[in-house]
Parts: C-alpha cells; structure tokens; sequence
C-alpha cells in the first residue's frame, strides 16, 4: 500500500513538474516582447529596454526558468508586473472561494448523481428514460447559461439569492451559503448529468453479476446489496469521470464566478489576461495544476480502496 | 471533458448514417434546426435588415419592434442582424477548433495505433499531459500571450480536443491492426497508406462523425464562454460577446441577453441530440444481428415445445420405492411457470407447470440440457429470477409457506437461513471489492444476529470444515487472490453457514477441474449428511446424478418429463430425452473418469 501510494505521488510531482515547465516556456518564450507590450507602443526603446531589465526579461529564458522554479519552490512565485502585488498572496486569497465552489459542486454532483443513478439502474423503465433524457439536455446545455438562468430566474425576478457578492464563510455560514447556492447549483448540473449517465451505466453491469444473485441469496436484502457491494463495484468507473468533471468545474468556475461576480481565482484570471500579467497567469496554472493533481492522487487511492486488485498489483 | 468513444461498430459504416437518420425523429428535428442555423448564418448578408457593426446613439437599447425586430443593443446595433453575422464567426470558429482536432488527432491517432513503438507512448502521454488541465483555464492563459484573436484561440482550443478524436482513432486502429484482413492486405503488398485509407479509415468514419458533433458543440460552449468573459476580439460580432453585451445591460433591457443564450443553448443541444440520434442508429445497425439470433431461439424453443405438447405433455412419473419414502416434505412445487417480459411486449414462458418435489435429507437431482428450465426453476424457488423475468402460475410450498406468495421482505428472511444457494462459476460469484472473510461474515451477522468475533470464530471453523489448508489465510484474501476450486469451497462453505434446510446448488461442479469435481462432490454429500438437509442439485451430468442423488428429474424444454427414484430412472428411463441422456454418459465418460463408469454399471446391471 504505502509503495502504491508513493508511487502515485511521484508520478503527481512529476506532473505538476512538466506542466509548469511547459506552461512557463509557452508564456514567456510565446508573447514576443513583453517589455514592448507593457509600456506600450508608444514608447521608446529605451523605455523598452529598461523595462525589460527591470523585469529580468533580458536574461535568457532558460535562466528566467531557473530563477523562477527555485522561487516557486519556496513558494514564492513573483510579483505581478501590473500592481507589483505578491501573486501568491493574491492566488491563495482567493483560491477557497473558488475551492469550496467548486468542491461543493463535485460533493452534490455525488451524492445527486448516487441517488439519481440508483434509481434509474434499479427501476429502469419511464424513470431511467426519463432520467436519461434530462441527462443529455443538463450535458448539452452550457453551464454558464445555466447560470445565467439561474441569476435572472431566482435572483432578479425571484429576489430569492443575492445576484452577486460574497461573504467568507468565516464572517458568517448563512450569508455564505446566500452567496454560494446558485453557483454551485449552476456549476453542479453538468457534472450531475455526466456522472448520472456513468453511474447509471455501471450500476446497471454490475447488478447483472453473478455475486449480486449469490449474496441475495445468502439472506441480504436488495438495498443492502445494491449499496454495499454494487455501488462500491460500480464505483471506480464513476470516480474516473468525476475527476474529469472536477477539471472541468475548474474551468466552468472562471466564468460563473464573473456571472455572480465572486472574489475567485477566475476573477484574478480574467482580470490578468486581459492585461497580459504573465506572472499572476502562471500563479493561476500553478494553482490549478496543482489542485488537479491532489485531487487525482485522491481520486487514485480512493480507486485502491474501492478494487483491492488496483492497491495490491 | 469528452467521454470516451464507443466501441466501433465494425463495417457499420457502410450503410449510409444519413440516411438511417432521417428515420429518427430527434436526429431530423436536431439536423433542421442546425441546417437553418447555418442558413440563416451564410445568408446573413441578404437577410440581415442592418449592418451588424452600425451603431446609433438614438437607438442604444431600443425596444424590439420599432425598425430593429429583437431591438438594439447597449450601442444601438440592430441585434437580429447581428445575431444572423454573429452565427457566420461563431460557428467558423468552432469548425476552426474542429478541424484542428480533426487532423491533429485522427493523424496521430492512425500513426501511433498502426506503427506502435515509441509514438505511440508519447502521444498517449501527450493527450493525459492536455487533458490534465481545463480547457477554460489554459485558454485563458494562452490569450494572455497571443491576444484576442478569436481564431487563434479556436486552434488552440482545436489543440486540445485533439484527444477526443485520438483516443477514438487510436482505439479503433488498434483492435482493426491485426485483423486477419488488414494482414491479408499487408501480404499482397499493399501500402500502409492504402491499407489506413481503405481499411481503417472506413471503420472509424462513423464514430468520428458522431464525436464531431459533440466536439462542435463544446466549442461553440467554450468560445461563446471567452467571448463572454469580454476578452474576445471587439471587432467581429459572436454570440458570444452578445450574451456579454446582454449581460452587463441586465437591469436595464433583459431580453438583451436571452437571443444569443438561446440560440446558443439551442444549437448545443440539436448537436448533442444528433451525436446522440446518430449513436443509436449506429447500435440499431448492429441491432438486428442479436435480435434475428435471439428471434430464431425463441422460435426453435418453442417449436421444441410444441414437439413436446404432441408427444404428450404429462411427464413420466416412477413409483417410490418403500424404504426412500422417509423424509418429511421440505419443498413442493405444483404446477410452477416462468416467463420473461420481452421488449416488444410479448412474454417467453421458460418453464411451464413443473412439479418437484423434495424430502429432508434428500438430494434432489434437477437434469436436463441448457434451456431446458432447470435453473429458471431453482431460481424461482429462491425467488431470484433475472430482471424481466417473473412466476407465472403455481406454488412453491416450503414449511407450510407458498414462496411464489411471500413479500419480498419475507423472503429475505427464507434465505440463506432456510434455503441456500451454490452457484455454478465460483470466481464471478464473489465480490471482487471485498475479502473472503468479509464476505462470509456479513451474511451470517445479519441471519444469524451474532457478532463480529463470533461471525469471525464461526467463519474460520466452517472454512477449515470445507477443506481448506489455510483458513486464516484464506479469510484474509481477496477472492483474486484463491483458485476456483477453493473460491467453490468458500461459497459453499457461505452456503452452508446459516445450517438452511434445503440447499440449492446449480451446476456446482462444472466450472472446475475434473480433480477437483470429485473433491467437491464429496463435500456435498458429507455437508448434507451431517446437516440433514434436502438438496436440489442442477445438473446436466448423469454421472453426477448417479453420484449423489436420490431422486431425479428430468426436465426438457421447461417441462418435467420424467421423475422418480435414481434407481428405478437409470435401470427404466421410459422418456427418449432421458434415454438419450443416458445414453451421452455411458459413451463419455468425462465427470469422473473410470469411477464414474464403474459405479455406473453396479446402477445399470
């Protein structure tokens, strides 16, 4: 067990390693002049020059590289180019704002889609139809229109949730609750609709094994059975596709947090693309990749528990 | 972000998907909607009543009606107009990305499945390293480098979809790569390009048609989604950067935002709709394959049926012999049915008006050939049928008790404590997830009501009781970890646990080794000796029946045709069926070799 875990750890780090090497490459080395760019066009070379000395753009990239990675790795990731704020200080400030939307989302996306594919694997029949049905539309349908819904059904006409805003969960749970439902709502429905249909699939292959009719037999009941033994069996299969899914609400979170104007990592995303701040660019990728590979490395022991032939191979 | 492609269909591409799909209404409803879409789009130039750039301080959010039709937008540009120009760069964008992942991916995808070796590890390990980050996210940090062309975001966007079509072409290629007919072409010297564009080409059309589809829709989502973030190009009208336009002006007129969020969302859904509508017709297409086999064995069963209705459908019964007529009785089942709900609303009666009967301590053989309604009968008695399946008619008497009557609740209390099981595959019918032990326990701490020490202690006795060397070991493993023949003992070892009454065994010997059948044969007859239990034992093997049973019946095509003392069966079988198999052991002497045979002749002389 601890040499699996290792090895999925390594592998981890070996990740997060490659794709901010080649996120740090492509950003520096694929912008042209930088220096130009912030100055503007208007201004001299020797401006240029200055700026780009001051920056440290002038040394070679393999260099810059160097400087940078042994900076991040005392987390220390730069100052951005535009307000010379920390980008660490400014990343992990709002990393739990879009953490715990997007955690909430994958936790409902769960325990909904559990629910919801039990029922349509167990009845099949009008409510598995059903149940598909409003999967492929809730798949379809981009989640940010959802959250547009949302917004104008139960926030403007409604007045049900605040349209916008954010209280820390710290300051008080019901105003942060008031400011978190529709987004994650808004961000859990897609994720509900791919998990429902994966569940549901393999739900459906596991309760025709042959174990299901045996334990049946041996006196326990169906539910205990379907919950116990099946959903575990159909479990590995429906954690891959949440951890897709959880990768894309990271994505899906940039532009719902703009909907419900959230202080999140999105915010500070558009906000610096828009201006071209490389550094913060980079601290949000280092962030994000980060986030994807905890959560794999979660996802690939939760895997090892779930099928013993994973933990022990 | 995109789920994993189907199987392919092998030569499903031949029959034109088109044309199948205007037969399916969700696909013709989603394919108008797209086509007028595009129309509308192409021709904006004629139907557009403004120019979609044109913006007039009067009519800044004008209202719809008045000389604009949807109204005008927050800088006074007529919104039909610009919805009709927006579709031309919205979706040549998301063809752009299409075409991107087109060509990236299916290349790739045919190199690295048909030449194997390093490219093929690297790209594999290519496509992880895309996919293991959001696409929003590193689109984003590309426009921070490249700027906001909406057309270079759309290639890169094209960049990393290209798995979706590689993981497919790949897959496909694979499995087609050392088929008989791509080596035949190989031999006869053809080339590898002519081999990929004839043979492999034409396998993976379909399935990339239908992943088309979705990956249009993703991008039409995606770029709709930058451009309503604001940080699309200002200069060329998206729908996109309409929603955003509608957005920010919410408040003041918010139907502003509900045009584009509609055509965009409509247009997401007919392409869904279509790759799902397509989907379908492919697996309808190699639907009718199964439908017309499994057509033609209903048919032939119940021809066979009608054979025996002409024969004479009353089952030839043997007298007791005197000093077998003991036992009190455990089962009685009078007249029982099966069938199954068909899809189209029919029903398949399996088994019809089987009676059985069994004693306490009795071994009950049930033989017949597969199909015949030995298991569907022993399946109906533990009320376990497979889904779609249900009794029909008559009783199942047990203690007093009609089991075809009892709620399901009150059957759960029946088995296991009264009436166990032993299936016929022992691997498939442990639970992979948990230990042997685990799953010994669970069952007898909910029949028995004991505690975990207990269920434990108890566990370790009965495993040492079924034979195996090493029981704490064997407790401990994972059913991958143990071989069928000890895999058997652990079932019935969990069967016998709950010291039921009556126990079920269905074929318990066939999937094992010849050397081991024995082994487990005789373990049957000491378990029910010591416990007393009737037994019902599915079989199609008289050499096992001669082994072990009291009594026998045989059952054809769902229908008891002969029944009574194994005795009086092996030296008078009056029925042909039971004749005939009779006559299938003496010549194969498979189940045990020379011993069977022996004891066989001491029956039949």
């Amino acid at each position: 067990m601890y040499r699996f875990v290792l090895r999925r750890l390594l592998s981890g780090v070996l990740l997060l390693f490659v794709i901010t090497t080649v996120a740090y490459l492509l950003l520096y080395a694929g912008g042209g002049d930088i220096a130009r760019r912030i100055v503007g066009p208007t201004a001299s070379d020797a401006q240029v020059a200055l700026k780009a000395s001051q920056l440290g753009l002038d040394r070679p990239l393999v260099v810059q590289y160097w400087d940078w990675l042994t900076s991040a790795l005392t987390g220390d990731l730069g100052r951005s180019w535009f307000n010379g704020q920390l980008v660490s200080a400014g990343v992990s400030s709002r990393l739990s704002v879009t953490l715990s939307l997007v955690l909430g989302a994958t936790i409902i996306a769960a325990v909904v889609s559990v629910v919801v594919a039990v029922w349509a694997a167990v009845r099949r029949g009008w409510v598995d139809r059903a149940v598909q049905l409003v999967g492929v539309l809730g798949f379809a349908i981009p989640g940010f229109l959802i959250a547009l819904g949302l917004v104008s059904l139960f926030a403007l006409n409604l007045k049900w949730f605040k349209a916008t805003g954010y209280v820390p969960i710290t300051t008080s749970f019901g105003g942060w609750a008031g400011t978190v439902t529709l987004p994650i709502v808004a961000l859990s429905i897609g994720c509900i609709a791919a998990v429902v249909q994966q569940i549901r699939g393999s739900l459906i292959d596991a309760l025709r094994q042959d174990y299901v009719r045996t334990l049946r037999a041996r006196g326990l009941s169906f539910n205990r059975v379907v919950y116990k033994h099946v959903l575990r069996n159909a479990g590995g299969p429906a954690l891959a596709v949440l951890a897709v899914q959880f990768i894309g609400l990271l994505g899906g979170a940039v532009i719902v947090e703009q909907i419900f104007a959230l202080p999140g990592l999105g915010q500070i995303t558009v906000a610096a693309t828009g201006q071209g701040d490389i550094p913060v660019v980079m601290g949000v990728v280092v962030a994000t990749a980060a986030i994807v590979v905890i959560v794999n490395l979660i996802i690939d022991l939760a895997q090892g528990w779930l099928n013993p032939k994973v933990r022990l191979s | 972000m995109i789920e994993t492609p189907l199987a392919v269909p092998a030569g499903a591409a031949k029959v034109s998907l088109f044309r199948r799909l205007l037969t399916h209404p969700t696909g013709v409803v989603s394919m108008v909607l797209l086509v007028l879409v595009a129309l509308a789009s192409v021709l904006a130039p004629l139907l557009a009543t403004h120019d979609p750039n044109t913006a007039s301080v009067q009519q800044v959010l004008a209202k719809a009606g008045s000389g604009h039709i949807l109204g005008a937008d927050s800088a006074g540009r007529d919104v039909l107009s610009r919805l009709l120009f927006a579709g031309q760069f919205s979706l040549a964008g998301a063809l752009l990305a299409l075409a991107v992942a087109l060509v990236l991916g299916v290349t790739a995808g045919l190199a690295a499945g048909y030449y194997g070796g390093w490219f093929d590890s690297a790209s594999s390990w290519l496509t992880g390293l895309m996919m293991a980050l959001p696409g929003m996210v590193v689109l984003l940090a590309a426009r921070a480098v490249v700027g906001p062309s909406m057309w270079l975001s759309m290639m890169i966007f094209g960049v990393l979809l290209s798995p979706a079509f590689f993981r497919l072409v790949y897959a496909s290629v694979t499995a087609v790569r050392n088929e008989l007919y791509v080596d035949a072409a190989r031999v006869s010297g053809l080339s590898d390009v002519r081999i990929i564009g004839r043979h492999i080409l034409t396998v993976v059309r379909a399935p990339a048609i239908i992943q088309s589809a979705m990956v249009l829709g993703i991008a039409i989502a995606i770029q709709a989604g930058l451009e309503f973030l604001g940080l699309g190009d200002r200069n060329i009208p998206t729908w996109g950067s309409m929603l955003n336009d509608g957005f920010i002006n919410i408040f003041k007129s918010p139907t502003l935002v509900l045009w584009p969020a509609l055509v965009i969302g409509l247009v997401c859904i007919a392409l869904t709709l279509l790759a799902n509508a397509m989907r379908d017709e492919l697996e309808r297409s190699r639907g009718p394959v199964k439908k017309s086999r499994k057509a033609a064995a209903a048919e032939a069963a119940a021809d066979a049926e009608g054979a025996a209705d002409k024969r004479g459908a009353a089952a030839v019964v043997h007298a007791d012999e005197p000093s077998e007529d003991d036992g009190e009785i455990l089962l009685e089942v009078t007249d029982l049915g099966v069938a199954y709900d068909q899809p189209d609303g029919s029903t398949t009666h399996v088994v019809n008006h089987v009676n059985l009967t069994v004693r306490r301590g009795e071994v009950h053989g049930l033989v017949g050939e597969s199909g015949s309604g030995k298991s569907q009968t022993a399946f109906s008695i533990l009320r376990l049928l497979p889904q779609g399946g249900r009794i029909t008619g008559g009783s199942i008497f047990f203690e007093g008790k009609d089991l075809a009557q009892l709620s399901e609740k009150e059957m759960t209390q029946v088995r296991g404590k009264r009436i166990a099981y032993i299936p016929q595959e022992p691997m498939s019918n442990l639970d992979s997830a948990f230990t042997v032990g685990s799953q010994l326990m669970e069952p007898m701490r909910v029949c028995l009501g004991i505690s975990k020490a207990q269920a434990r202690k108890r566990a370790l006795a009965l495993l040492a009781r079924v034979g195996i060397p090493n029981p704490e070991r064997t407790f401990d493993a994972y059913p991958h970890q143990i071989s069928g023949g000890m895999a058997q003992r652990v079932l019935i070892a969990g069967a016998v646990s709950c010291e039921p009454d009556l126990l079920i065994a269905d074929e318990p010997t066939t999937a094992l080794d010849v050397t081991v059948q024995a082994e487990v044969l005789n373990l049957l007859r000491e378990l029910q000796d010591e416990l007393n239990m009737g037994v019902i034992l599915v079989t199609h093997n008289f050499g096992v029946v001669a082994d072990l049973c009291d009594r026998v019946t045989v059952m054809q095509t769902g229908r008891v045709v002969e029944t009574g003392p194994v005795r009086s069966i092996f030296n008078h079988a009056q029925h042909p069926y039971t004749r005939q198999l009779l006559g299938a052991i003496l010549e194969d002497t498979a189940p045990r070799g020379q011993y069977t045979l022996k004891e066989l002749k001491g029956v039949t002389s």
